[in-house]
């Protein structure tokens, strides 16, 4: 068997609108942009809005804070490496009503206990972003969600 | 055959058919499916290819036209995948790729080669060896994600499938417990499949006490990482009437294609699949397709998969799969048997491969070669799918005989 790492790297591009978006978080702030046709909110922000293809019109700021949609908790790593504990994660709706599957929202950890992830009480739960006090203009600018 | 001039609409799809020939499969074949082959990929193709020409009483040369189809190029370790695979001496030859949906795309490609009248002979193929990647296949999923916005909370594939099983749970109340029996039913009916990797008779409670992976997901909830090969052989009518008294006909074919984001989507039902569902259906002229369809083939990587498909193809209300497996609807003596073979559950899932797999079981139904597997009731019309890429492609194939 051959044995050999990869050493395949890349330097991807954020492009125009998650450079906004990126920028926005070093500042606290969640940005998303509109579409004033069919009033769709993206975040992460798009260019174009997908529904009426043709491009968004504006920026709008969204609090930090949304519902839990779903959430796992993960005791493998991206490796298949077992993990003693699980890394909490799911996805985040900041806006819209409870029956809105699409909706702008988040990917990101959440902080809170193995024991709510497996009886469902997370799911559906207010949470709000914990901010990490230095900065740089990433998605982990946010530690993590966490329950208020 | 040809069909009158027809336009077909569901929701935001526009479909025109018009002037398609009719196409049948006259010929299938697949190696086994197992945790590591020790023959190439190269191998594994030229075995299933050869078995499924022979069945077909064609040689290579009769061939008019190839269709090949893989996955991430990042499995095999091998960038272009489809002419190292299969050298095709000089015929036209097309790769499709839609993830984990492309074992189904490849017979639905085969079909419009044929359907269309530029091939009347076409080896459609696909193939998956999972079994390189080091240090396990998970992790060459790495760069499937966003990299700028989802790479860094580091997933694997495994949460996909968590997120989508645990609001699946969440909006129809579905324990855990409910969604196992699927497992327990497709790995005893893989027993009896002589390609299968992980027949074999399990409990609810083996899946319950399994290693927990990604909550929801347990190991025993997940299909195995495989290697395998399978493929058949698609022709135009009159092929079919000279080489065979018993051709199955492609009925209808359907494919869509969602957001990849997940906050883009509906995670507790397959929309986009519904949508490609009703476009095969509509083909085939189905109208009530929980009593016109005899056996289903959908796409179980996962248990909770076959159900929230099941769903979407409109074989079982939204939230209530479940509780027909429970009722032994899907069993082989069933009123609808579903994964009769085993599926990717007690098969294997060698990814594209196992889509065209759940084809040629389907296949193998209508032909009533299933042996052991065959199914109780009389089959006249039967559905398989499979689903990929992000997780929000799919594509479905009706088969008639």
């Amino acid at each position: 068997m051959i044995r050999y790492v990869p050493k395949a790297k890349y330097s991807y591009s954020a492009g125009q609108a998650q450079s906004v978006f990126l920028n926005g978080l070093k500042e606290k702030k969640i940005l998303g942009t509109v579409c004033n046709k069919c009033k769709k909110v993206y975040v992460p922000p798009k260019m174009y809005c997908e529904e009426c293809f043709k491009p968004t019109d504006g920026w709008v700021e969204l609090k930090d804070e949304g519902i839990v949609h779903t959430a796992i908790a993960s005791f493998v790593s991206w490796t298949r490496d077992r993990l003693e504990e699980p890394i909490i994660s799911g996805t985040i709706k900041l806006y819209g009503s409870e029956r809105d599957y699409v909706f702008p929202g988040m990917f990101h950890r959440i902080c809170t206990t193995y024991d709510k992830v497996r009886d469902m009480s997370i799911i559906g739960a207010k949470v709000k972003a914990v901010w990490n006090e230095k900065r740089v203009g990433s998605i982990e600018d946010i530690q993590c969600f966490k329950e208020v | 055959m040809e069909r009158s001039a027809n336009v077909y609409r569901y929701g935001l799809i526009h479909v025109e058919v018009r002037k398609v020939r009719k196409v049948a499969i006259i010929g299938a074949g697949m190696t086994k499916f197992a945790r590591r082959h020790f023959k190439t990929p190269q191998e594994l193709v030229q075995e299933a290819s050869i078995k499924a020409l022979e069945e077909a009483g064609l040689g290579y040369n009769d061939i008019d036209c190839v269709v090949i189809g893989s996955a991430p190029d990042a499995f095999d370790g091998v960038h272009q995948k489809g002419e190292y695979l299969f050298p095709a001496m000089n015929k036209p030859m097309t790769r499709v790729f839609i993830g984990g949906a492309t074992g189904v795309m490849v017979p639905i490609s085969g079909y419009y080669h044929v359907a269309s009248g530029m091939c009347d002979k076409v080896l459609a193929i696909a193939e998956e060896k999972m079994s390189q990647a080091r240090p396990h296949p998970q992790a060459v999923f790495r760069y499937i994600w966003d990299p700028i916005l989802e790479t860094p909370i580091g997933p694997n594939l495994l949460w996909i499938f968590a997120m989508e099983m645990h609001r699946y749970m969440y909006a129809y109340k579905v324990p855990k417990e409910d969604i196992a029996l699927v497992s327990v039913k497709n790995k005893a009916n893989a027993a009896d499949n002589p390609y299968a990797q992980l027949g074999g008779r399990i409990t609810v409670d083996d899946v319950i006490k399994s290693e927990v992976l990604v909550w929801p997901v347990n190991r025993l909830d997940v299909s195995p990482v495989s290697d395998g090969a399978a493929a058949v052989v698609m022709v135009s009518e009159d092929v079919a009437r000279r080489y065979t008294d018993t051709p199955v006909w492609v009925a209808g074919v359907g494919w869509t294609l969602d957001n990849t984001e997940w906050t883009g989507r509906d995670l507790s039902y397959n929309r986009y699949l519904e949508i490609a569902g009703r476009m095969a259906y509509k083909m085939a002229g189905i109208e009530r397709p929980n009593k016109e369809i005899d056996v289903a083939e959908p796409y179980d990587p996962f248990d909770y998969k076959e159900l929230m498909h099941l769903e979407a193809l409109q074989l079982a209300p939204k939230g209530k799969a479940a509780q027909l497996v429970k009722e032994g609807v899907f069993n082989r003596d069933g009123d609808l048997p579903s994964s009769p073979g085993g599926g990717l559950l007690g098969v294997g899932n060698p990814i594209a491969a196992a889509g065209l797999m759940k084809v040629i079981s389907l296949y193998w139904q209508l032909k009533g070669t299933a042996g052991k597997m065959q199914v109780k009731k009389p089959v006249y019309t039967g559905v398989a799918q499979a689903w990929g890429d992000l997780m929000q492609a799919s594509t479905v194939v009706v088969l008639r005989r």
